[in-house]
């Protein structure tokens, strides 16, 4: 279970706190209007932005003080999840050693992530040949690799056409199977299609997630209001 | 729990450590002017106020009329499209890596005694002018420094966005009022108190174009009282003088965000609505035509006299070639690296550390170091490795604003993935850092040693006879009035130090991935 305790996220006038848990190996969809703090409730859970109070619990370890690299979590970021400076097999590479000096096991490893995501030989290409679908799936090659068993999607594939996003949640749902998943999202039926349960964060506050049929049958005014339903 | 962003794994030790230590040495040696001149009694002569009078003044008046005429010519260029504009754009940047002993050439050959402008005037039976002087600094400080303002200004027009051009132009309003003006009042103020501070410091023009009573600089005041009286205390009293003024004024310019760098060389492209009409095209064209001629007459000039020069080259060139370029490597590692120290670990401590030697001078700090290196030994034995050293920290603060906005750059777009892979100290900086970096520390590297290769002001503090880098052999033909030998010493000289800043940036560029 990953539960966020009391957690309370405050930058200059902005407040938001969270009080609740998701089951293991659950994938959980956050929504709400832009600047309500879906990205940065992702930054405190990844480790990038430290909460003010609050604790972070996983299987019953507090991982709330720990540094990224460290935490039992891995992060899909909106752009920039690749270096663009190191090859596909290179940057897969890393979620085995940072210092990328891999074994030749380690290095069949990555041949098989990248196999496994449908980039079998795409190894040696640098990302800057990738086109938008296929460096979603490197990352999303690495992020198997690193098997940390939660996994933080902030918007990855919104830069994707519709198709080709709907095509990446689908491998994201099959190939993070039995993963613990907190997706951002700004189009519902992106959590209709992958989610069992939903987040609305609005006012200040991360609601408890609520199963993912309820949410949209009997929205509560808070996502009846975002949906534009009255 | 720590509240806030958090610092996700950057290399913060040795920049901390190198921040210190750079505050360390210029502290040390201010310590050691202040104290020499602490043992002087009595107050500033006469000469002493004309010096600090004279350096104000000059300071001003360059920053004036480089700030000035610089605004016609910025918009003139920001809103007419032309062959060879690019160039054109491309080579204000050069000044930063011409050799300012060179440029002081070219000037001479065309506004000095037997150049083309008298040779002109007294063709037309007009009065000869004269170089020397008031006049003479400030024609080289505009000649240096007209560039770095005609860039700063450039930018503040072309980031006027077009959209507002255009709703200016629909609306018939007046486009100064509403969009000019107001640009010019927020850039303005910068880059007036950037070549300010750079003529405060400038030693070479004044050097050669003043000198005598009556324009003579504290800097040069201090180089005087250094190796002609050989008065270390009054040169100690000078140099406290200098740091005070310079101080103060990098104080309000720290104060203020003042613009320290070399503008904007992007030709963006954007809609440049030019007013219509046959007058302003007309002026436009003939700001640009002068300003052109102003800049580029003196560098044909050293080329074309240094061609004809090489045949007097002395025959010490190559070991001095040697010595500057050995030099200006050393300076250019030193500096690099400095800098890219500092920047990896960023903060307030290490933009301070990497902007203090802008307060100071490499002539005073290097009074500083020669008080202290006076009771070991020979001050003029470590003339190289000192001028090396003065030179890393002199061209520091324009190295450490380009990689430091680098790396920045590089931590908030990559930082966090970095710290989510467990990417820390040496493999984050080969696997991230360096090769992001190529581009910015090949130019870095490639600015500093140019930099550094055109030094006259350390060199000349300590040389002894037998220590000639390329600008001192310069500085001492044209002493002599060896023109034709110095002028082909000054067309090595810019063969050198562009070789030097062609093949650090062409070294960051190739390979450098997107």
């Amino acid at each position: 279970m990953l539960t966020l305790e009391k957690l309370r996220i405050e930058q200059g006038d902005f407040r938001l706190t969270a009080d609740w848990s998701v089951p293991e190996g659950s994938i959980t969809a956050i929504v709400g209007p832009s600047g309500g703090g879906k990205s940065t409730l992702l930054s405190v859970i990844g480790g990038y932005f430290a909460a003010t109070a609050g604790r972070i619990i996983w299987q019953a370890a507090d991982i709330g003080a720990l540094p990224p690299g460290r935490r039992p979590v891995s992060t899909l970021f909106q752009d920039n999840n690749l270096f663009p400076h190191l090859t596909v097999a290179q940057n897969v590479g890393l979620a085995l050693r940072p210092d990328l000096r891999l074994t030749e096991e380690e290095k069949t490893q990555v041949e098989a992530a990248l196999a496994e995501v449908g980039l079998a030989g795409f190894g040696a290409r640098k990302p800057g040949t990738l086109s938008g679908g296929q460096a979603s799936r490197a990352a999303l090659a690495r992020v198997l690799l690193q098997s940390r068993p939660i996994i933080l999607l902030d918007e990855p594939f919104s830069a994707l056409g519709p198709a080709l996003r709907r095509e990446m949640l689908g491998l994201v749902a099959e190939k993070l199977w039995g993963r613990t998943v907190l997706m951002v999202t700004h189009d519902p039926s992106d959590a209709r299609e992958i989610a069992q349960r939903l987040v609305m964060i609005d006012s200040g506050v991360a609601s408890v997630p609520v199963p993912i049929v309820e949410a949209f049958d009997q929205p509560s005014p808070a996502l009846a209001g975002y949906l534009g339903q009255k | 729990m720590a509240r806030g962003a958090q610092s996700l794994g950057r290399i913060r030790a040795p920049g901390l450590a190198l921040a210190l230590a750079i505050a360390g040495f210029l502290g040390a040696a201010v310590w050691a002017v202040a104290a020499k001149a602490a043992g002087r009694p009595g107050h500033l002569s006469a000469a002493d106020w004309s010096a600090l009078r004279f350096t104000i003044l000059q300071a001003a008046l360059s920053a004036a009329l480089s700030v000035g005429l610089a605004i016609p010519v910025a918009r003139a260029l920001a809103r007419r499209r032309f062959a060879g504009r690019g160039v054109l754009i491309t080579l204000l940047g050069a000044p930063f890596i011409l050799p300012v002993i060179v440029a002081v050439l070219g000037l001479i050959a065309v506004f000095g005694r037997s150049g083309l402008l008298n040779e002109l005037l007294a063709l037309a039976h007009l009065p000869q002018v004269s170089i020397y002087g008031l006049a003479g600094v400030v024609l080289g400080h505009l000649f240096l420094n007209l560039p770095l303002g005609i860039r700063l200004i450039l930018q503040g027009w072309q980031a006027i966005p077009s959209e507002r051009v255009r709703l200016a132009v629909e609306l018939e309003g007046s486009r100064w009022r509403l969009l000019e003006w107001p640009m010019l009042q927020s850039v303005l103020p910068g880059a007036l108190l950037a070549v300010f501070l750079i003529c405060l410091t400038s030693f070479t023009v004044a050097l050669t174009l003043g000198g005598g009573p009556k324009a003579t600089t504290l800097e040069l005041a201090i180089y005087q009282a250094v190796r002609f009286d050989f008065d270390l205390a009054k040169a100690a009293q000078l140099a406290l003088l200098q740091l005070a003024l310079g101080a103060a004024f990098s104080a309000v310019a720290y104060r203020s965000g003042a613009a320290l760098g070399m503008g904007s060389g992007l030709d963006r492209r954007g809609i440049s609505v030019a007013p219509t009409g046959r007058l302003p095209a007309l002026a436009d064209s003939l700001w640009i035509m002068l300003a052109a001629a102003f800049l580029l007459l003196p560098l044909v000039m050293v080329v074309a006299d240094g061609i004809g020069g090489l045949a007097d080259l002395p025959s010490g060139i190559g070991m001095a070639a040697l010595r500057s370029v050995a030099v200006a490597l050393a300076a250019a590692a030193l500096s690099v690296a400095l800098a890219l120290a500092l920047a990896l670990g960023g903060g307030p401590l290490a933009t301070l550390a990497g902007s203090l030697p802008l307060a100071t001078s490499a002539l005073v700090v290097g009074t500083g170091v020669f008080l202290m290196l006076h009771g070991l030994t020979n001050p003029t034995r470590a003339a190289l490795p000192v001028t090396a050293a003065l030179n890393a920290l002199v061209g520091l603060p324009f190295v450490f604003r380009g990689i430091s906005s680098a790396v920045e750059e590089i931590e908030a777009n990559y930082g966090r993935l970095a710290a989510s892979l467990g990417l820390f100290g040496r493999a984050r900086l080969r696997l991230l850092i360096l090769p992001r970096l190529r581009r910015p520390l090949g130019f870095a590297a490639g600015l500093a040693a140019a930099m550094s290769v055109g030094d006259l002001g350390v060199i000349l503090l300590f040389s002894g006879g037998d220590q000639e880098t390329l600008p001192l052999m310069m500085y001492r033909l044209m002493g002599a009035y060896r023109m034709d030998a110095a002028a082909g010493v000054a067309l090595v000289l810019v063969m050198v130090s562009l070789a030097l800043f062609w093949l650090f940036d062409r070294g960051g560029r190739t390979n450098a991935d997107a």
